[in-house]
């Protein structure tokens, strides 16, 4: 039995070195899903347009809007003159916050008096305009203590000041992007691989070789699905490198950790990739089949960008049988919270379950018949 | 070798089925393949050979029947056949991106030989398929001729004692096929049991005994020499060149027992001595010019297409 499962192995990886397309799926695709994902996936909200008419015209409504675009959060984008000027850009969305000073309010900050500004914001983006939101409140906030120690300087009183901003300005979404990411790119990737492996050995005819031989369905699965995982840990490898050094992600905990339970986790995403492939009647569904399998419910319901603990019940069952799941847990708990195996038992197992259910189902579809 | 040969018939089938749906592949099937001979399987495209060949393999499972291989059951043994025998498909089933000695190697690997067994399996079937040279070639480079060898060469390593071959030779060239065949007599000389499925008559005329098959169902058994026995006892087969052809056919089917046009010139069947000067006069007087009537001796071809007409005519009969 063993000496039957390694030649499947070797003549997988002979097929798979001469096979130069594999080399573009193995490197180029986690890396260039990495990268694109990985910037255009960004919770943080920047640079958002801002229009402003200021009324007043003083040195006072100058160093307001200067606090706003002073940030990295706001860049002036329109100089409105008047009110219609305002809604114009927003309609045109050619700003996506509006800020209107009065005419009176540097005479009332003089006179102490409570100097009021609008600010109108484009909510068809509700996480832009939410976030965006807060940043206003945090400069307004800052702006007012400015103001008022200002004043309490002028009046002569020596106190003791230090402004500080309540906005984390280093609260990155990155940190918590990128493992999420890495699980949905490996994911997807390691269901390819082998999505085809089976059913190419049907279109070529091949299969009847092995069918008439005394090879058991459960020797070919498990001899195709070793050289993968290995293939999949080189990318596990490839990716957390990129996230490490292109995205800065902390890595607070274990990197060996990191790397024993991922080999969980991409046993039984190739597992799934391999029952597609029992399943499928050509190459082309086959891969298809996988991408589709595995990419929509990995991004919705992994955790990935929506939390599961904000899912009804009955779905935050579902998602233990998506491998995501689990490594999206293990990766951000060891990753960014330093956690250990005692934490993180759980998922491990769950995956270890999805994988060996994986190779049972496959090879019970593989029947020695055709 | 380690195995004991206790078993009587190479191959045994009885009252085999094969239904794929409301369609009958395989029909009440009966025959035995005797232990060291070659056993052809001659019949039309779809006649049922592959489907045959793939249930006594256990690529498929009977509908109805039984049958034995090696005498193992099979239906309920049919690993333990698979460590017996030796298939080759009909569709090249090597791995084209494996050189030929990987090809070997894993098939050997799969079949469990010993690393010292393999080295010489290895070198038997390089030196009997004449690929020496070719050793470290990218398989899905080789010739059809070559590819066919090597096929049966890695069908062949782990030492079968019978061998399936599903029309081995489709697509070569006849000096390809001639070779082949030569291995094939060299492969039965060494004590294999071979069942060869063809629609080639000369590869026929070469097996020990024949079945013929047509729409599933076996219409003749026996070596070649008695097939055209059984053909000669019907009558005298007569071969006829006449011009216009057509009308010729025509006519005579009416006039004698079987005819059939090969090539450019008929073949009839006549009951009496007298059938030549029968045939001349029934043409004649028909308006057709006789350039020749000779008396020949039947063709395994002469055989087989009888054969199918005499089915046709039945079931056009009994539906």
């Amino acid at each position: 039995m063993l000496q039957r499962i390694i030649m499947i192995i070797w003549k997988e990886f002979v097929q798979i070195s001469r096979d130069p397309r594999m080399l573009g799926v193995v490197i180029v695709l986690p890396i260039f899903m990495l990268l694109l994902y990985g910037y255009a996936i960004n919770l943080d909200v920047k640079h958002v347009r801002l229009a402003v008419y200021d009324q007043d015209g003083s040195q006072a409504s100058r160093e307001l809007v200067g606090a706003f675009t002073r940030s990295q959060y706001f860049d002036m984008a329109v100089q409105a003159w008047d009110e219609r000027a305002v809604t114009q850009a927003l309609d045109a969305g050619k700003a996506r916050v509006a800020l209107i000073i009065p005419a009176t309010y540097s005479a009332d900050l003089a006179r102490g008096r409570r100097a009021t500004v609008q600010v109108l914001v484009d909510g068809s983006d509700s996480t832009t305009a939410s976030t965006a939101i807060g940043y206003l409140a945090g400069i307004v906030q800052s702006q007012n203590l400015q103001v008022s120690l200002q004043t309490l300087e002028r009046a002569g009183q020596p106190v003791e000041h230090r402004a500080r901003f309540w906005y984390n300005p280093e609260l990155r979404s990155t940190n918590f992007i990128i493992p999420g990411l890495i699980a949905v790119i490996l994911m997807m990737l390691a269901a390819l691989l082998t999505s085809v492996t089976v059913v190419r050995e049907r279109e070529r005819g091949t299969i009847e070789s092995l069918v008439v031989s005394p090879v058991m369905p459960f020797e070919l699965m498990l001899g195709k699905l070793i050289p993968y995982v290995i293939i999949a840990f080189f990318d596990v490898l490839l990716v957390l490198t990129v996230g490490v050094f292109v995205f800065h992600i902390p890595f607070v905990g274990s990197v060996l950790l990191v790397l024993a339970l991922s080999t969980l986790f991409v046993a039984a995403a190739l597992g799934i990739g391999l029952l597609v492939s029992t399943v499928a009647p050509n190459q082309q569904v086959a891969m298809l089949t996988a991408v589709m399998a595995t990419q929509l419910p990995t991004v919705l319901l992994s955790g990935f960008i929506f939390p599961i603990s904000s899912m009804p019940h009955a779905i935050q069952l579902f998602t233990n049988i998506i491998p995501a799941a689990h490594f999206i847990r293990i990766l951000r708990g060891i990753v960014l919270k330093g956690n250990g195996l005692a934490e993180l038992w759980a998922p491990s197992l769950f995956l270890l379950v999805l994988g060996m259910v994986m190779l049972a189902a496959s090879s019970a579809r593989f029947k020695k018949t055709l | 070798m380690s195995n004991v040969l206790t078993y009587e018939h190479a191959v045994e089938v009885r009252e085999l089925v094969k239904r794929f749906g409301a369609f009958t592949a395989v029909d009440r099937l009966d025959f035995t393949v005797k232990r060291g001979e070659i056993f052809g399987f001659l019949g039309p495209n779809g006649a049922g050979k592959s489907t045959t060949i793939r249930m006594l393999c256990g690529l498929l499972l009977p509908t109805a029947g039984r049958g034995t291989v090696a005498g193992l059951d099979i239906i309920r043994e049919s690993e333990r056949i698979k460590t017996r025998i030796g298939y080759m498909s009909q569709k090249f089933s090597l791995y084209e991106d494996l050189t030929v000695e990987e090809n070997i190697a894993f098939y050997g690997g799969i079949y469990g030989v010993s690393d010292a067994r393999l080295a010489e399996r290895k070198a038997w079937i390089l030196e009997m398929a004449n690929l020496a040279d070719r050793r470290h070639s990218l398989t899905g480079e080789l010739a059809v001729g070559w590819k066919q060898r090597l096929a049966l060469g890695c069908a062949m390593v782990h030492e079968p004692e019978i061998l399936f071959l599903d029309e081995p030779t489709g697509g070569v060239d006849p000096i390809s096929r001639r070779n082949f065949w030569d291995l094939i007599f060299t492969v039965a000389g060494a004590g294999v049991t071979v069942m060869v499925t063809t629609h080639y008559m000369d590869e026929a005329e070469h097996c020990d005994r024949l079945a013929m098959i047509y729409g599933g169902k076996l219409i003749a058994l026996g070596s070649p020499a008695e097939l055209k026995a059984q053909y000669a006892d019907a009558g005298q087969l007569l071969e006829i060149e006449a011009d216009p052809l057509m009308r010729a056919l025509d006519v005579l089917a009416e006039a004698v027992h079987d005819v059939a046009v090969f090539g450019t010139t008929l073949h009839a069947v006549v009951h009496a001595a007298r059938g030549e000067a029968m045939v001349r006069t029934t043409l004649e007087r028909a308006g057709v010019a006789v350039r020749r009537v000779e008396p020949i001796a039947p063709s395994l071809e002469d055989v087989f297409v009888r054969l199918i007409e005499q089915a046709d005519r039945q079931r056009e009969e009994a539906g």
